[in-house]
């Protein structure tokens, strides 16, 4: 089944092959993945769907917590979370049909963002099975073509985030080069 | 305070605050710097006659001491072959360090000579790899590489320093703290379920202790005897953890799994509480899952979570270092032992009865012969000279097996070997390492005649260094293991096992500047390995033992561990070559 994951993780070069490597090395495909900045401009944000069987979904949660990149790895698929995806389409419409698609357009929240004469570019957001109907009912007004963002979570509840505190090293003593006599 | 000096000098500053004596590896075009900066500096650098073996030979070094193992090679196949290492050092949880030299930052991706994408390639062979392409964060970087490699649960780390990074300069800040705030490490367990464990163990009728390589890698055997006698619960060491309970211990049966004793397995599925430590359910050790150990309840201490149920869901989980929670458990029982209860008590002697029937019903014993020397004669034999004192680094397969079974370790990091990844070619350079490790020891590198010629490069290291190690092949001419299987399962068709053509092992030592001898009578045995030992430096002993026998008992794959053929089905017919 398709499992949502929410993942706090260091914006650091390599974070995401990690996050990655740890799904394709068993396997798994990945559905979506998302991934930007955070307030904090060293974290970034992860929201990945991924198809794994139910039991080992906890076994995939623990090992991405086992990264050191990353600072916090949640299961959204069945906590409460809202959950949305940004699409795009340019549709090319006959002359008959513009203002139907705009009708539906808005029916699906969609907003035209950019109009030609051969026909529009329109975005809309929601929920992505809602997506997937907007896109269904689209094409059945003409050519199609579709950018999808990928799904984004949010968790409603606030999940604690502990962090590991610096610790001191036993190499911060004085500087001992001792070239060989 | 902070100088100005390149990124070389700069890395062996970083390792020597580490606390690094010794190190192996190979040099190459972009560690020229590095190689140049460690001509005048004291940190020893072993040059060893393949990266692999560097790899392996910090992995015996880590193995034989718990301090973390370091190895170096340059880029591109340099950094390719130590992969095998460090898959090892993953898969037995082995502090390493490795250091990879990269082509400059501004080569990088345009296929430059001997461009690999190291940081690329061994992210899933490593706990944690960097590539480092600025001096500012070079000596951060090594420190953290030393501290993810031995905190939590140890592993391999990999740092890729580009050569501009190696030829540039810099000021050495001293690095005082290390902050990784993603990098969970996991110490004390959880104290109610500690109290859950206390009471259960001292409640069960047949309780069995299950320790493997956490218990090695956390220096809690006293911990674990403690919690041994303190319950007289008997215990079985997995291939990773022996030593850990000492072999002549009155509560110790032997290793359970694949090869593992007819005691211990039985012992295993009769138990109806697993107090497993340390360990993670490998398949080698619990056969057909379902079949596992179905009576019991499982308390599980692992400082990784990700262990923690990840093969059998355990009845009390416990996640920390199983050093700090038998320190709590063996405390609190020690303070509340339960009230007295002839049921239990009487159940507990019953257990005790099954258990010695069982060892005495089906020993690990040598065979001999007055013909041939068997390899268990072998094992034997060393096992006498050793008096569980001294170092044996295996290398993998039948003798690895037999030696796990016949070969006494009264203490921790006596017994190396590759067990999780089975990496043939290991034993030689992991006595290397060990005998670095300890100079004053009796270590033994026992190997087959197939592993042996995997790492056969190393006898340069070894005459090089003049290393006092023993070397044992125990030569049989096949594949040991793989022909084994071909036999029992493959209807004997044996198939490239065959190993013709082995050096003369006098003529092989001799050509190195060491001593070395073949035996093949079982009268010789005794007196060339008493003079193999006696001999101060290096030594190779080419034992001709019988080919055809197999390790038992052997669980077959896909059986439950219970389900042990115990000798061999019926005479073998020797197949013509």
């Amino acid at each position: 089944m398709l499992q949502v994951i929410s993942l706090l993780l260091e914006n650091k070069p390599g974070a995401l092959m990690r996050v990655t490597g740890l799904l394709s090395q068993r396997g798994y495909n990945i559905e979506s993945l998302t991934v930007a900045r955070t307030l904090d401009p060293a974290l970034s944000r992860m929201t990945i769907v991924v198809d794994v069987e139910g039991a080992l979904r906890p076994q995939v949660i623990k090992q991405m917590n086992r990264l050191i990149n990353v600072l916090q790895a949640t299961d959204l698929t069945e906590s409460p979370a809202v959950v949305r995806e940004l699409v795009l389409v340019r549709i090319r419409t006959p002359q008959e049909s513009r203002t139907a698609v705009l009708k539906e357009a808005e029916i699906f929240g969609g907003r035209v963002v950019d109009s030609s004469t051969e026909g529009y570019a329109i975005e809309a957001t929601g929920d992505p099975e809602k997506l997937n109907e907007f896109v269904d009912v689209m094409r059945s007004y003409g050519e199609i073509d579709v950018t999808r963002s990928g799904t984004l979570a949010i968790a409603l509840e606030n999940k604690k985030l502990r962090l590991q505190p610096p610790v001191p090293t036993r190499a911060g003593l004085e500087l001992v080069t001792d070239p060989r006599p | 305070m902070s100088t100005l000096m390149n990124g070389a000098t700069m890395l062996l500053e970083c390792l020597v605050r580490e606390g690094v004596d010794v190190m192996f590896g190979y040099p190459g075009g972009v560690t020229l710097p590095f190689y140049d900066a460690l001509y005048e500096h004291h940190v020893r650098h072993v040059l060893v006659r393949h990266e692999q073996n560097a790899a392996f030979a910090a992995e015996g070094y880590a193995r034989a001491t718990g301090r973390t193992g370091v190895c170096c090679a340059t880029s591109g196949p340099g950094a390719t072959n130590l992969t095998t290492g460090l898959v090892d050092a993953m898969m037995d949880s082995i502090p390493m360090v490795a250091i990879t030299g990269q082509v400059s930052s501004k080569l990088i991706g345009s296929d430059a000579f001997q461009e690999a994408d190291t940081f690329g390639l061994t992210r899933p062979c490593t706990k944690h790899n960097f590539l480092v392409k600025k001096i500012e964060d070079l000596a951060q970087i090594v420190h953290e590489a030393f501290y993810i490699a031995s905190s939590g649960r140890p592993g391999p780390v990999l740092v890729d320093v580009t050569k501009d990074v190696l030829t540039g300069q810099g000021h050495y800040q001293p690095v005082t703290s290390i902050h990784l705030p993603g990098y969970k490490v996991f110490t004390e367990g959880h104290t109610g379920q500690i109290r859950r464990a206390a009471q259960m163990i001292q409640e069960a009728h047949r309780p069995l202790v299950y320790a493997g390589g956490g218990i090695v890698a956390a220096g809690a055997s006293a911990e674990l005897r403690q919690l041994v006698e303190l319950t007289d619960v008997p215990a079985v060491n997995t291939l990773m953890g022996l030593g850990t309970m000492p072999s002549g211990h009155p509560n110790f049966i032997s290793m359970p799994g694949m090869h593992g004793s007819y005691a211990a397995n039985l012992a295993m599925t009769g138990s109806d509480l697993l107090i497993a430590l340390g360990v993670r359910f490998d398949d080698r050790v619990t056969g057909r899952l379902a079949a596992f150990a179905p009576h019991a309840k499982v308390i599980h201490v692992d400082i990784d979570p990700a262990e923690v149920g990840k093969i059998r869901t355990p009845e009390v989980p416990i996640v920390g270092d199983v050093k700090r929670v038998l320190g709590k458990l063996n405390k609190m029982i020690a303070e509340n032992p339960a009230p007295a209860d002839e049921a239990r008590t009487a159940a507990r002697r019953a257990w005790w009865k099954q258990i010695r029937g069982w060892k005495e019903e089906h020993p690990l014993q040598a065979v001999t012969s007055d013909t041939e020397i068997k390899p268990q004669h072998l094992m034997a034999e060393i096992d006498r000279v050793s008096q569980g004192n001294a170092i044996v680094c295996s290398d993998v397969g039948q003798h690895q097996m037999w030696a796990a079974q016949l070969v006494r370790f009264n203490e921790p990091r006596l017994w190396i070997n590759s067990g999780g990844l089975g990496s043939m070619g290991f034993g030689l350079p992991a006595a290397v390492g060990a005998q670095f490790a300890h100079p004053g020891k009796l270590v033994f590198a026992l190997v087959g005649d197939g592993g042996f010629q995997m790492s056969i490069p190393e006898l340069g290291t070894i005459a090089t260094h003049a290393l006092p190690i023993k070397i044992i092949v125990m030569n049989n001419g096949y594949l040991g293991m793989v022909r084994q299987w071909q036999e029992l399962f493959y209807n004997n068709r044996l198939s490239s096992v065959t190993l013709d053509c082995f050096p003369d092992a006098e003529k092989l030592a001799g050509a190195y500047g060491f001593k070395g001898k073949t035996v093949d009578k079982p009268w010789e045995l005794a007196d060339a390995l008493a003079e193999a030992v006696r001999e101060p430096g290096p030594y190779l002993l080419n034992v001709k033992v019988t080919p055809f026998e197999c390790v038992y008992p052997m669980v077959p794959a896909g059986a439950g561990i219970q389900e042990m053929v115990l000798g061999p089905p019926q005479p073998v017919a020797v197949p013509s070559k």
